[in-house]
């Protein structure tokens, strides 16, 4: 008995996935332009000055807002993502498809991967021409490479907030809990201009350590990359954890 | 060919969700080219029957196979298509966008258009499925039920929503899909539309069988009509003994039963002396027809006010 190719099932179900995120503009807008919108209120002023160190405001900025971008991709496009279709009953078709789960939620997390990407280099480009921000190529790739793989913890947080809350829910959810953690975390401005009791709160929260990843790459004081990943594979597996949690239970309310 | 499994195997199946018995014991075995329909009114356990073949639902006791296998198995699936009564897709993507993916889970798809033109959904092929209406819709999840090319077909509830022209093209297609050689499984609660498309209709009530036939067979078990009328005194004793009636009812002088044979129980009821007023004899519906199956066996109640 023949099956179908689970490559080309991946391949046509990230793509439709690609298309209809693109064609939801309360998604594609706020993912691509939002972070482009920060840079230009918060980022451009400083964009052309030099810290005292050497390090350059412009990208210092530039990639705090790509980091932003990116943790908005997921958290996002799972949450309000996977909520929405729990909402419009899209799961139970599906389940009844010969296309195994596991290749629709690979198919996300590629697009989100690509969205990522593309709100990434949008925003660098961005940078460049009109901030005139210049680094190394090899910088910017770095900044790409570490804010994608970086992302994972954000991957959970969406599938715990797409699976655990209501699609109405889900959108204030995702706000409630992503806007303050970014701010907290040094995002829209650097930790040390934050209120004391955030200062101290911040280096215990994923996009703080994420940041991490990022200012490292373009020379800014950092702490060691291996202490960010540690605090990110941490949280990846809690959020996970999570997420998993409450697709069981859905499991079992809607398919037991 | 002989050697094949059936298509669909249920055996000894319940299904209970908390104190609720939804099926209460189904044996069931749907060959390959059959065409049934499986009949009962809303709740009777008809769209859990169907979850229970597709591995949507897991029996609380007994065997489901699909193909001689779990229905959850992936190379049962890829023989089947689905069209559920409680699903949706994503409002952004067009029919042939969404024909054209779902296509690529099974291992031998017809070209979108030919789903499309199945489902008669051509003119629409391109418009966003958000803007589509309830029956429009309807006609996607059919197209998307027959993209894969499949063996079997599950439709539950397939014409809810549906106007007259849509469902008369509906069961044309169906019986393409069947004169093709196709399996179909499909739920309905109207006795019409499961005599018009099926060769095999089973009745559902309360979670059980109680009735497997072809439309023929069931129709001359079915009573046909309903009789009603008023009495002005009291009924003689033993006016309805013997008489070819089910679910009679005896209320404060109004009389209503169900038979086959109308002409001969009233000619029956005058020679007992039976005064009749206000008579009616109509054709029975869906709820009649189940009353008439359901009490077949049962002795005729007479209830008092």
């Amino acid at each position: 008995m023949g099956t179908a190719s689970i490559s080309s099932m991946l391949l046509a179900q990230a793509r439709s996935e690609f298309v209809t995120r693109w064609r939801i503009p309360a998604f594609s807008i706020t993912s691509l332009v939002l972070p482009i919108l920060f840079f230009t209120f918060f980022g451009l002023p400083f964009a052309r000055q030099t810290s005292p160190a050497g390090v350059s405001v412009g990208a210092y900025l530039l990639v705090s807002f790509a980091a932003y971008g990116v943790g908005n991709v997921m958290v996002y496009g799972f949450g309000i993502g996977v909520a929405v279709e729990r909402g419009q009953k899209v799961d139970v078709l599906m389940r009844a498809m010969p296309i195994p789960p596991l290749v629709v939620i690979t198919a996300k997390v590629l697009n989100a991967l690509v969205f990522s990407l593309i709100s990434i280099v949008a925003l660098i480009a961005y940078g460049v021409v009109v901030g005139g921000v210049h680094q190394d190529l090899g910088v910017w790739v770095s900044v790409i490479g570490r804010l994608l793989a970086g992302s994972l913890p954000f991957v959970g947080l969406g599938f715990a907030i797409g699976y655990g809350a209501s699609p109405n829910a889900a959108p204030a959810l995702a706000n409630l809990i992503y806007l303050p953690l970014s701010f907290a975390s040094g995002l829209f401005m650097p930790v040390d201009q934050l209120p004391g009791f955030v200062q101290r709160v911040a280096p215990y929260l994923p996009s703080y350590h994420y940041g991490q990843l990022a200012w490292g790459a373009v020379g800014a004081p950092a702490e060691p990359l291996h202490v960010s990943l540690a605090w990110l594979a941490g949280y990846t597996a809690l959020f996970m954890f999570l997420a998993l949690r409450a697709y069981r239970r859905e499991e079992s309310r809607k398919f037991a | 060919m002989s050697l094949a499994p059936p298509v669909v195997e249920l055996d000894a199946v319940t299904k209970r969700y908390g104190t609720v018995e939804a099926v209460r014991g189904i044996t069931l075995r749907i060959d390959a080219g059959e065409v049934v329909a499986m009949l009962g009114p809303n709740g009777a356990g008809k769209t859990t029957s169907v979850g229970l073949m597709l591995g949507l639902r897991e029996p609380s006791s007994g065997t489901v196979r699909l193909f001689g296998l779990p229905p959850t198995d992936r190379r049962a699936r890829s023989r089947a298509g689905v069209m559920l009564q409680e699903s949706g897709t994503t409002g952004v993507l067009t029919p042939r966008e969404i024909v054209r993916l779902f296509g690529t889970y099974y291992p031998a798809p017809m070209p979108p258009e030919q789903a499309l033109a199945l489902a008669g959904l051509i003119d629409k092929a391109d418009a966003r499925i958000g803007t589509l209406s309830g029956g429009q819709r309807q006609r996607l999840y059919f197209a998307l039920a027959v993209c894969g090319n499949p063996d079997v077909l599950f439709l539950d509830e397939p014409t809810v929503a549906m106007d007259v022209e849509a469902r008369r093209a509906f069961v044309a297609s169906v019986h393409t899909l069947a004169g093709a050689g196709k399996t179909v499984v499909f739920t309905t609660h109207y006795l019409r539309e499961a005599e018009e498309m099926a060769r095999r209709i089973v009745v559902i009530d309360r979670g059980l069988v109680i009735a497997d036939a072809s439309p023929r067979e069931l129709m001359a078990r079915v009573a046909a009509k309903r009789v009603a009328f008023s009495v002005a005194g009291s009924l003689p004793a033993g006016a309805f003994d013997g008489l070819a009636i089910t679910a009679l009812e005896s209320v404060n002088g109004h009389v209503r039963f169900l038979t086959n044979e109308p002409e001969a129980v009233l000619r029956a009821l005058f020679t007992r002396g039976v005064e009749l007023g206000d008579l009616e004899v109509v054709g029975a519906d869906l709820e009649d027809a189940f009353l008439s199956l359901t009490r077949r066996d049962e002795p005729a109640r007479t209830e008092r006010a």
